[in-house]
């Protein structure tokens, strides 16, 4: 399980990133943190002929404030350094809830969110996430820059809207309503294991607790995050009742499309997107509720 | 194609290395073969049982998920350099030894890796954390506890 | 005498090397001008091979040589038959053993078409996509059940089937006790066991030495001994010239035994003809392939009881699958077939299997070595008995324990050893009890009720076994006294971690007065002792660990005789301990171990006749057979009825395996047994797709136990020696993997409520997603 050869090129600027993915297109790709290319090289799956490695570019691991409440966060960021930040862990609870999910301490010490997010694993956990926060992309080229938003970014299993001169520099996070609450859940096989299904639900309540926005995403149970928020519109307007939480898991698992795998029927899998809605939806209002 | 190669410099338990390395070898490799750090063990080589643990600017990474060329210019930590120069145990070495933490010992080098990382950031673990600062190595012959008990025992003692 | 360490929790010899990364592996293993091993292995599972070519391969730079079936002429053959049948009348038996690489047909996935030798292992990988082959694809047989079906598709053409093996074995009988039952239960049931997959995969280094005529072999081996014989048989050398090195090896739990490997093979034969070292390391991708498994039986079982719950009679009728190949013979039905009995009075047995050949890896033992499937369908058995005669579980299987007055047990049936099975020595009951008591069996009804009434969902679940252990046929062991003091032990069997550097010297320091760190162990050396069988079915211990003894005590008597005639007295007055023998009662009247040792090789006078040099021994060891360990396991666990998520609140083993001699290790030992038979009952699954495709070779997808899937486990222990060697051992390796199916099946029916809502589960592993499938149209 040895990689095959590969030129190796450390960029040294974001722009030279930029303009060596321009001239070499798909024949080279990034090398963030690896922990899902590396991997798929050591089996031999992939066999980029050029690494563009863009650990030493200063500043593309940055999280700072953004004008107007949330964040920034640069596609270079260490899993391990959101989970440690604790303001940023206040601000985004439904991330800090998914992060430990996220495979095991040593891998996410060294892989990014820039990295996970162009990667689009459809069990990955922060897809579904950032979906389900409202995120949008910054994305850039030598050409030009622009912004995705999450919900438009992948498009597909290991497939995103980037272009092969583009990449994902940083992710902007919008900062939560007030009275918002949010919850992420997954069943896996093992902790750390890619979700069988997961899902991330938010949810903002007015003055009389009455649903006012709610979002509910999911991961590992379709090629893209599954964003099944529209279903979810039921609970607009009302004190989200048991039975109202109910109809919406059962209008979820009618919507998601989930392929099964060696782990999990295809049945199991939207049964369990089920579950998990009722819990996380009750989950979300309650902290909503309780302001946490 | 011709063979990719660099210079790079590294440190590996405070000792500095000049090596010339193809791009892609495996610092996991690099370390055991290039080097002769065969402490550093290689069970998987796609990134799950954590026996190739090694510490990066003092973090545990999975050594088989990075290319020695990357680590141009960083620090590296072996199991090599866990006990003291005189080779007096590390608590964590101690422990594994007074508790029966280890069979085959093949998983220990990563398993003493991630754990005294995990024991410099948390002196009061409580046995759920240590199994989950643990669940990214897997042991085939212990079962854990044991290994478990070692941490807590260690960590005991690190706090004095 | 000192102070004895045996029975003592004597912290191990071997850690500080392993603790610090000085222990030697294979991979460790770096010759000067040592060249690497990549193999091309067949992606399909049944065809046949229409072309090889590898001459591109060859023009790569750094390829040094490739080599396919034809280069080996006559090197190549089938490998041996390791485990020939066993004397029981009937019995079928198609010997069919693998090959070095695959000519004419590929019979497996992974099976080896081409050794290409490089540089290095990455040029060697790169090689491998330059070889042109051309396969033409055959249905492949998956399946066990359609594998004997007529017109199905052959694994070897030159038989009319896909039959194996076929034995039948009987005691009392069992239609005739049948008919006189109140009560039947009959079940299938499927039982499949994965892979051992050891953290340190397989791996060989051969040197060839022309110059002096020598071919040493690092290899991963639980059985150097066999592997020097065979390879210099196959070599054309004499066994002085082969020399095996099993170094630390990472674990093997089976698989890692002698198999002839196609690997361990072909890396001499290399060597020898390009007269450079080579390497090859499994890796993770080639072990799913590569080394062996274990996989799936199907039992049509029946128990015939009496009303009030005692077992009349079992017949079972079984089909195994065997792989593409059956060089270990029939080991794995085997132990279904015997332990299945259990601990249980069972007078009358009628049981048939057949081993069928498939297009999969092979499969040898690993840890539990087919016992586990065995005592699934019993312990499962006695669970619907108790069910439909309304008697509790644990109740039933007390109401059929052997009782303590009837050992030796005779079950007649042949076991693995060719023995007729008979249970050496036991006493069940107050190991149940004793289970029962730490888990809390008789309270729990109560907790249970209390935790439903806040929506919790726990269960129990009780089961019990037996284990046949330390078979022969023998060990031997060299305990030899040093001059600087020091004791040294060789011995011939390999060692995976079990912390034979530690009881070996243990059993030695206590005959010869010495500290157990003073005792230096040699395990899986053939230049350091000659003989043996190897480390396999729980017998390192009990076998190789009484010659450790017995040599032991005749270094002791050479030792004493030595000092007896040195001082002139009787051999009773002198005393042996810390490392000198002294005078009783003048302690300062004295000679060291060392001294003594150099004197028993004296550079001038005379000796006398008959008079071995050396304070020295080499003695062995072969019990007349097995010793049968037994134990109980008991757990609660809680389930998420909806996500059938599963938590493992409290595990509790009690086992009897006679004297102990370091509870240490020995509670090491069930505790990683415990932790296999969690994956195997609850994670680990083989998933192969119609065509003979395994879908989760990757330790992403084969799901091993981490430190949060596996509980802790609370021990207890009876002792109840084996009469069958002076320090009455038995084995206990593999106890802790044995009977955590039934128990995973019984406790998760428990907590679901499933004997009320009429679901059965008869398979092992299960999983959540597979709970979900079960019960979805069960009423709640």
């Amino acid at each position: 399980m040895k990689p095959a050869s590969f030129r190796y090129i450390s960029a040294t600027s974001l722009e030279h990133a930029l303009s060596l993915k321009a001239e070499y297109g798909d024949d080279a790709k990034f090398l963030a943190g690896g922990q899902s290319l590396i991997p798929t090289m050591n089996f031999r799956l992939a066999r980029p002929a050029i690494l563009i490695d863009l650990n030493r570019i200063d500043g593309l691991g940055a999280t700072r404030p953004c004008d107007g409440g949330g964040a920034r966060v640069g596609a270079l960021t260490r899993y391990r350094t959101l989970e440690r930040d604790a303001g940023f862990a206040g601000m985004f609870p439904l991330i800090a809830e998914a992060l430990p999910h996220i495979a095991h301490p040593q891998i996410r010490n060294r892989g990014t969110i820039g990295g996970n997010l162009s990667h689009a694993d459809p069990a990955s956990e922060l897809p579904a996430v950032a979906v389900a926060l409202g995120a949008r992309f910054h994305v850039q080229s030598t050409k030009q820059q622009r912004w995705c938003d999450a919900s438009n970014f992948f498009v597909g299993g290991l497939t995103t809207d980037l272009q092969s001169d583009e990449m994902l520099v940083e992710v902007e996070l919008p900062a939560p309503k007030p009275r918002t609450g949010s919850c992420f859940m997954e069943i896996a096989r093992r902790r750390g294991d890619f979700a069988i299904a997961g899902v991330a639900a938010t949810m903002t309540l007015g003055e009389r607790d009455e649903c006012i926005h709610v979002r509910l995403v999911f991961c590992g149970v379709g090629e893209t995050p599954a964003d099944a928020s529209s279903v979810a519109e039921i609970l607009r307007g009302h004190a989200p009742t048991e039975q109202a939480i109910r109809d919406v898991a059962a209008a979820a698992q009618a919507m998601i499309d989930p392929s099964g795998s060696v782990h999990a029927t295809a049945d199991y899998q939207r049964h369990i997107a089920g579950v998990l809605t009722e819990r996380a939806l009750q989950t979300a209002y309650q902290r909503a509720r309780h302001g946490h | 194609m011709d063979i990719d190669d660099h210079e790079i410099t590294i440190s590996v338990n405070g000792v500095r290395y000049q090596r010339r390395v193809e791009s892609r070898m495996l610092l996991s490799d690099f370390l055991r073969h290039d080097l002769g750090l065969a402490g550093t063990h290689v069970g998987c080589e796609h990134g799950v049982c954590g026996a190739c643990t090694v510490l990066l600017d003092g973090q545990p990474v999975r050594s088989c998920l990075m290319f020695a060329v990357q680590a141009e210019k960083h620090e590296i930590s072996t199991v090599e350099g866990v006990a003291g120069g005189d080779g007096e145990y590390h608590p964590l070495q101690q422990a594994m030894h007074d508790h029966h933490g280890l069979q085959c010992g093949y998983c220990t080098p990563g398993i003493l890796m991630t754990m005294t990382a995990f024991l410099e950031e948390n002196r009061s673990p409580s046995e759920e954390e240590v199994r989950e600062a643990l669940s990214g190595n897997l042991c085939r012959c212990t079962g854990y506890q044991n290994i478990v008990d070692a941490v807590m025992a260690a960590a005991k003692r690190m706090r004095g | 005498m000192s102070t004895r360490t045996f029975g003592e929790p004597i912290k191990r010899n071997e850690d500080r090397r392993l603790l610090t990364g000085q222990a030697l592996f294979i991979d460790d293993v770096e010759l000067p001008g040592m060249l690497h091993a990549a193999f091309l292995r067949s992606q399909v599972a049944h065809a046949r091979i229409r072309k090889i070519d590898v001459s591109r391969a060859l023009r790569r730079p750094g390829v040094v040589a490739a080599y396919v079936a034809d280069d080996l002429g006559d090197y190549w053959k089938p490998g041996p038959l390791l485990v020939p049948p066993p004397p029981i009348a009937g019995i079928v038996f198609n010997q069919r053993t693998q090959v070095p690489l695959a000519k004419n047909k590929v019979r497996h996935v992974g099976e080896p078409l081409v050794i290409v030798i490089a540089e290095s292992r990455y040029i060697a990988e790169d090689a491998l996509d330059d070889i042109d082959i051309e396969l033409e694809q055959l249905p492949a047989v998956v399946d066990i059940e359609q594998g004997l079906k007529a017109g199905s598709a052959l694994v070897h053409e030159d038989l009319d089937s896909n039959v194996s093996a076929h034995v039948r074995q009987t005691k009392g009988n069992y239609a005739t006790a049948a008919a006189k039952a109140d009560h039947i239960i009959k079940r299938q049931f499927r039982y499949e066991h994965g892979i051992s997959s050891p953290i340190e995969t397989r791996g060989v280094v051969a040197q060839w030495d022309k110059r002096a005529n020598q071919m040493t072999i690092w290899d991963t081996t639980q059985a150097p001994v066999f592997i020097r014989n065979g390879l210099a048989g196959m070599l054309g050398l004499s066994e002085r010239q082969v020399r095996v090195i099993a170094p630390f090896v990472g674990g093997g739990f089976g698989p890692k035994i002698m198999m002839f490997y196609p690997e361990e093979v072909l890396l001499p034969w290399v060597s020898m003809k390009l007269n450079r070292p080579i390497k090859w390391i499994e890796d993770r991708l080639e072990h799913f392939f590569a080394t062996t498994h274990e996989r799936g039986q199907i039992h049509d079982a029946e128990m015939a009881l009496t009303r009030d719950g005692r077992i009349l009679g079992i017949k079972d009728v079984f089909l195994h699958d065997g792989g593409a190949y059956d060089p270990y013979g029939l080991t794995v039905p085997i132990n279904s077939q015997c332990t299945l009995l259990g601990p249980y009075v069972v007078p009358n047995y009628d049981s048939t299997f057949t081993q069928v050949f498939t297009n999969l890896t092979l499969v040898t033992p690993y840890r539990g070595a087919g016992r586990q499937h065995g005592v699934f369908v019993m312990e499962r058995l006695l669970d619907f008995a108790a069910h439909e005669l309304n008697i509790d579980r644990a109740e039933i299987r007390r109401r059929n324990l052997i009782p303590a007055d009837a050992f030796p047990y005779k079950n007649e049936i042949i076991f693995q050893d060719f023995q007729p099975l008979e249970y050496d020595s036991g006493n069940y009951e107050p190991v149940l009890d004793m289970a029962l008591k730490a888990i809390g069996y008789n309270a729990f009804r109560e907790e249970q009720a209390a935790a439903r009434r806040q929506g919790r969902h726990l269960g129990i679940g009780v089961a019990c076994y037996v284990e046949g252990t330390g078979i022969g046929p023998y060990e031997g062991a060299k305990v030899q006294v040093q001059s600087n003091g020091k004791v040294s032990i060789a011995t011939g069997i390999g060692t995976q971690g079990q912390g034979h550097f530690t009881v070996f010297a243990q059993i030695a320091a206590d005959q010869l007065g010495v500290a157990v760190t003073d005792v230096d162990v040699v395990t899986g050396d053939t230049d350091q002792f000659y003989w043996g069988a190897g480390t396999f079915a729980s017998r390192g211990a009990v076998v190789a660990g009484n010659a450790v003894n017995e040599a032991s005590k005749v270094v002791r008597k050479k030792a004493l005789k030595l000092a007896s005639d040195l001082f002139e007295c009787a051999e009773e007055d002198l005393v042996l301990e810390d490392g000198k023998v002294s005078i009783v009662g003048i302690p300062e009247k004295f000679v060291r171990l060392g001294d003594l040792a150099g004197r028993a090789n004296p550079m001038r006078g005379a000796v006398q006749p008959g008079t071995e040099p050396g304070l020295e021994s080499t003695q062995y060891f072969g019990p007349p057979m097995g010793a049968t360990a037994n134990g109980v396991h008991a757990m609660i666990v809680e389930m998420d009825p909806r996500t059938f998520d599963l938590k493992i609140l409290k595990y509790v083993v009690v086992h009897d395996c006679g004297t102990v001699i370091n509870p240490m290790i020995l509670a090491g030992q069930i505790h990683g047994g415990v932790a296999q038979g969690i994956g195997n009952a609850f994670y680990e699954k083989l998933v192969f797709d119609d065509q003979g495709q395994l879908l989760n070779a990757s330790l992403a997808d084969y799901l091993l136990p981490t430190a949060l899937e596996v509980p802790r486990v609370e021990l207890g222990h009876t002792v109840t020696k084996s009469p069958l060697n002076p320090m009455g051992i038995k084995g206990a390796g593999e106890a802790g993997a044995i009977p955590v199916g039934p128990l995973f099946a019984q406790a998760i029916e428990d907590a679901l409520d499933l004997e009320r809502r009429g679901v059965e589960l008869l398979e092992i592993p299960l999983s959540p997603s597979r709970l979900f499938e079960l019960t979805r149209n069960a009423p709640g």
